[in-house]
């Protein structure tokens, strides 16, 4: 008796699931394209944002942003993410969000093609999918808000350096995730900046410290190990940059070994003052937030289809028009050293 | 299989001074097994990258292994009792959360109010652990697999409600400067390291208690039978790893200075490692605070090797599990080969 | 011993009590619950983590474990995305990557089986060792541009229905293991060796070969298992299933398994992986983050255990007191 009620059991219960879900098969298909929640108008500006990971400050600041937007646009604002930048951890979010309907997703990807079945998923459910930050592939969202010329940072970045170290020596560049867009791009132009414009640099090797702290420090730590005649580093990622920076202080190399990339003014603030950091570069993080939301805000309302060409007009940062690619940019980076850095406060 | 415990059980009814005595060997033979490898590496290394054999660079090999080995001893005493404890990881990652949030938030206090705090708090997460294990009787794996996972998961709901990160600009100085402040120009946390891996060595070696913790490991019924407080001494096994793993995570916050819920993630693993290739039997009741020491060392260094050596760091992960499995079959061959040596040196007694 | 089993029976009972009660749950806190697109969605979630479930039963009905299957699994996806990636063709990677998830297993039975070594640690190390493998692999990089065909059988279901292709290959493994475990000759053969294993010896079982050929097949199947989490995150990376080996485990012992080997059974297990898939298809829906669903995880884990032993001790103290009542009423 138990032995039957063991052994019947299993496949009892899976065919009772297959019948649910033949039946639930039924009730999507004839529950029509458009959001259900929200107001009636079909207007649903519930919009989340879902950076490449939550524990970042760039991210919080950026979120800080869109909850200014939000405010300004009488909408809703939620941020969620994995814990850890890892594209496989942002592809059940994504799903999760497409069940709850939202009105649009915010994404900042991990990796443009392993979230690219999910997104176009929710597209086909009606979600609007804006991508920021980093981008995703380009037939998995309808816009890309690009916080500085991709160009502009991969070579402002290796001249930033080069300027500290006599345009001499040899230079790493220590990175987030190996498969983020943003990330590939900026190190393409700076390979092409440096090939064209400093013959005597030579970039001996490319670290991933996957946006993790203690990852990324100890790659600093391996990297000097590796290259004793090591003359610079660029950091192209808030994580990683101040985990190089105390790095190096803890083998009392700063100021020795030059260090540079994109990282936020409190962050950095105490090693530009004490000389480890010369200078770097930045946008502004929360602007990049409240154009995001903007963007996918008028997505939702219809108010613009996303297509090149299109002109529109976000809040306090004023007018905009979507680019080649169908990708809106925020503005130029800004540089930060010893001069301005108390400026600023993020 | 068979004919070891056979084995096994007649050395047992000649004494239980024989099984010592074979511990002890295989102990000793472990030790300088590992010594020599330690060695070797040092050689080879040594020869290819001459950089290598700087004061400089054995500082830096000594310093990244010293939070590790300040869990391992912890957890060496729990499988010494025949148990395992698969939180370490998560409750470093709490108590450094935790404390660096204490000093952020109160960044004129004492420190080491601080550091008593994070103590504190590993102490109470092992004791948690104890009383599941030895009160509740659950397995030792079940137990410490949830509260792996219960632990974490406190981590990310404190961060959630507290702050996503913790930066080296918001704590004190006085705070970080635990992890680089050097006494007699050693570091003082190799210094940290190194007292208490002696202290607890020297408990388990010269005291009663840490005789008793080794025959429940080697038999825990038998030890429960002849009046050892089997019980008891699991839950202190269990509570002392917890208090261990607090000031871990207390040192931790100050190393890495930005610390977020998922610090100390899979620490678990190497710590065990360190244990095992220390020659730690996984069943209990046989094994050192050297050897494990030896463990670490060797493992930072083969670590330190690669970096300088320039082999991708890929190799790395890999070369934990080769040591783990080399480990555990050297294990057993010497064990089988030394018994069956001193059992045919009795029999012609 | 008899107490045990009634035990046991109840224990399956009481898991599709709480998966009946968690499904009402489910409907009352999230209006998206109860729908076809969840189901596939709250399905093919667990599937990966399923599928290795079932050789993890027999194994820890047989009296070890193996905690390298996440490892293999990631391997598996790795040297299916390296050889895509260099032109070869989809069944030729996937048959490599099984191959490869036989051979891991192998070397796990082997050392288990013939050096006589324990297999928690022997499967600690090559968890380590495979993992570290995959990422000698691949490195830092990724595939991810793989073909949509290969992609609808992690992301896709079957045309009309919203079961997802992983779960009828999950439903068919169902089918092949209860007859194994349960009607075969093999299935008892497991159970004694679990209970003891000399005397299983004793009684003409060939302990090694049996025990040889779970772990060749627990690599299989979680290379099997890497297949399809390649295709529905469309990502072959070193890092996949980083952890999972831990889920798999406590599912298994969820469903009433014993840790130490022979007692349990799959109806148990099937129950528990669908509870813990609900349970993590609830808390999402509520946007409670995954981290937080594992504390859930650790403590269903913890009180699966401690609740029946808990229980186990009070009847021993009522029992104590009945006699003990009992012969003062006899004087």
């Amino acid at each position: 008796m138990k032995k039957l009620f063991q052994t019947l059991g299993p496949g009892f219960l899976v065919c009772v699931l297959l019948v649910l879900a033949a039946c639930g098969g039924g009730s999507t298909t004839t529950g029509g394209s458009t959001p259900t929640s929200g107001t009636g108008t079909g207007s649903n500006l519930n919009i989340v944002f879902l950076p490449k990971q939550v524990n970042n400050p760039y991210f919080d600041t950026a979120a800080s942003g869109g909850k200014e937007a939000a405010t300004a646009l009488s909408g809703k604002f939620q941020q969620v993410g994995p814990s850890s930048a890892n594209a496989a951890a942002q592809v059940p979010f994504i799903t999760t969000l497409t069940e709850q309907h939202v009105g649009a997703i915010v994404i900042s990807g991990d990796d443009p093609n392993a979230v690219a079945p999910a997104l176009k998923q929710a597209m086909a459910q009606g979600v609007k999918v804006v991508s920021y930050d980093a981008d995703v592939a380009p037939d998995a969202r309808n816009v890309f808000v690009n916080q500085a010329n991709s160009e502009q940072i991969g070579r402002s970045e290796v001249d930033l350096l080069a300027q500290q170290i006599n345009s001499t020596g040899q230079i790493a560049i220590l990175s987030a995730a190996s498969t983020a867009a943003n990330q590939n791009t900026w190190i393409g132009f700076m390979k092409d900046e440096l090939a064209a414009k400093y013959p005597n640099m030579q970039l001996v090797k490319i670290a991933y410290g996957n946006d993790d702290d203690t990852t990324s420090f100890n790659d600093t730590l391996a990297l000097l190990q590796q290259f004793p005649n090591l003359k610079g580093i660029i950091s192209p990622t808030t994580v990683g940059i101040a985990a190089a920076a105390r790095a190096l202080e803890s083998v009392h190399k700063g100021g020795q070994v030059a260090l540079t990339g994109l990282g936020t003014p409190n962050q950095l603030r105490q090693y530009v003052k004490d000389g480890t950091i010369k200078g770097f570069e930045l946008w502004n993080p929360a602007n990049l937030g409240y154009l995001a939301y903007y963007v996918a805000a008028l997505l939702v309302e219809g108010k613009i289809k996303g297509n090149v060409g299109e002109t529109f007009t976000a809040g306090k940062l004023g007018s905009y028009t979507i680019g080649a690619g169908n990708v809106v940019l925020l503005g130029p980076p800004t540089v930060f050293n010893a001069a301005n850095i108390d400026q600023f406060n993020f | 299989m068979t004919t070891t415990s056979q084995e096994v059980e007649r050395t047992k009814q000649r004494g239980q001074v024989s099984q010592a005595r074979l511990f002890r060997l295989v102990n000793r033979v472990r030790e300088l097994g590992l010594l020599i490898v330690l060695l070797l590496i040092i050689l080879i290394v040594g020869i290819q990258a001459p950089r290598f054999l700087s004061i400089d660079n054995f500082e830096q090999i000594l310093l990244s292994v010293a939070i590790l080995a300040i869990v391992a001893v912890g957890e060496t005493l729990v499988v010494l009792t025949r148990n395992v404890d698969l939180s370490v990881g998560s409750m470093v990652g709490i108590t450094a959360f935790v404390t660096a949030y204490f000093f952020k938030q109160l960044p004129n206090i004492n420190l080491l109010l601080g550091i008593l705090l994070g103590c504190a708090l590993g102490l109470v997460l092992g004791m948690i652990n104890g009383l599941i294990v030895s009160l509740g009787r659950v397995p030792a794996i079940v137990a410490t697999l949830g509260t792996l996972y219960v632990y974490r998961g406190l981590v990310f709901i404190i961060a959630a409600n507290t702050t996503s990160q913790v930066n080296a600009s918001d704590v004190p100085a006085g705070y970080l400067a635990l992890a680089t402040t050097q006494i007699f120009g050693i570091p003082a946390l190799i210094l940290i390291a190194a007292v208490i891996a002696v202290i607890v060595g020297y408990f388990l070696h010269a005291s009663h208690t840490g005789r008793q913790l080794y025959a429940v490991g080697s038999n825990p019924e038998a030890a429960n039978m002849i009046g050892i407080r089997r019980d008891w001494l699991v839950f202190a096994a269990f509570a002392a790893s917890g208090l261990l793993c607090g000031l871990a995570g207390v040192l931790w916050g100050a190393r890495f200075a930005t610390v977020d819920a998922t610090a100390a993630t899979g620490l678990e693993l190497q710590v065990i490692a360190a244990v095992v290739v220390g020659g730690v039997n996984i069943f209990g009741g046989s094994g050192t605070i050297l050897g494990v020491l030896l463990g670490a060392i060797v493992l930072g260094t083969l670590q330190n090797g690669l970096n300088i050596l320039n082999i991708s760091q890929f190799w790395l992960q890999a070369m934990y599990g080769a040591a783990i499995i080399v480990a555990v079959v050297l294990d057993a061959f010497i064990t089988r080969w030394l018994q069956r040596t001193i059992l045919s040196r009795r029999k012609k007694v | 011993m008899k107490k045990v089993k009634s035990l046991l029976i109840s224990w399956e009972a009481l898991l599709a009590i709480l998966l009946l009660i968690s499904i009402v749950i489910g409907s009352v806190v999230s209006p998206y619950f109860l729908s076809g697109f969840n189901f596939n969605a709250l399905t093919s979630n667990i599937m990966e983590i399923a599928i290795m479930a079932l050789p993890m039963t027999l194994i820890i009905i047989a009296g070890e474990i193996d905690l390298s299957v996440a490892s293999v699994l990631g391997l598996a996806s790795v040297v299916l995305g390296l050889l895509w990636e260099n032109g070869h063709s989809m069944w030729l990677a996937i048959g490599v990557a099984l191959l490869v998830g036989l051979v891991a297993g192998c070397l796990n039975g082997l050392l288990v089986t013939k050096l006589a070594l324990p297999s928690l640690v022997i499967t600690i190390g090559t968890l380590a060792l495979y993992r570290g493998l995959a990422y000698v692999v691949l490195g830092d990089q990724a595939v991810s541009d793989f073909p949509t065909s290969f992609t609808n059988l992690g992301f896709g279901s079957i045309p009309g229905t919203e079961i997802p292709w992983s779960g009828l290959i999950f439903a068919i493994l169902v089918v092949i293991f209860v007859v194994v475990l349960h009607f075969s000759r093999l299935g008892r053969q497991l159970y004694a060796m679990g209970n003891n294993k000399e005397a299983a010896r004793f009684s003409g079982i060939n302990v090694g070969r049996v025990k040889l050929m779970l772990f060749m097949l627990s690599g299989v199947i979680a290379a099997l298992a890497g297949v399809i989490f390649t295709a529905r995150f469309s990502s072959a990376r070193p890092d996949n299933a980083l952890g999972f080996e831990l889920y798999v485990v406590t599912v298994v012992l969820l469903g009433g398994v014993n840790i130490f080997g022979g007692r349990g059974s799959l109806l148990g297990v099937v129950l528990a992986i669908f509870i813990v898939a609900i349970l993590q298809n609830v808390l999402s829906l509520v946007n409670i983050s995954g981290d937080i669903q594992s504390l859930a995880i650790g403590l269903l884990l913890i009180l699966s255990v401690l609740g029946p032993n808990i229980a186990q001790r009070i009847q021993v103290i009522i029992t104590r007191r009945r006699l003990a009542a009992g012969s003062s009423k006899q004087v």
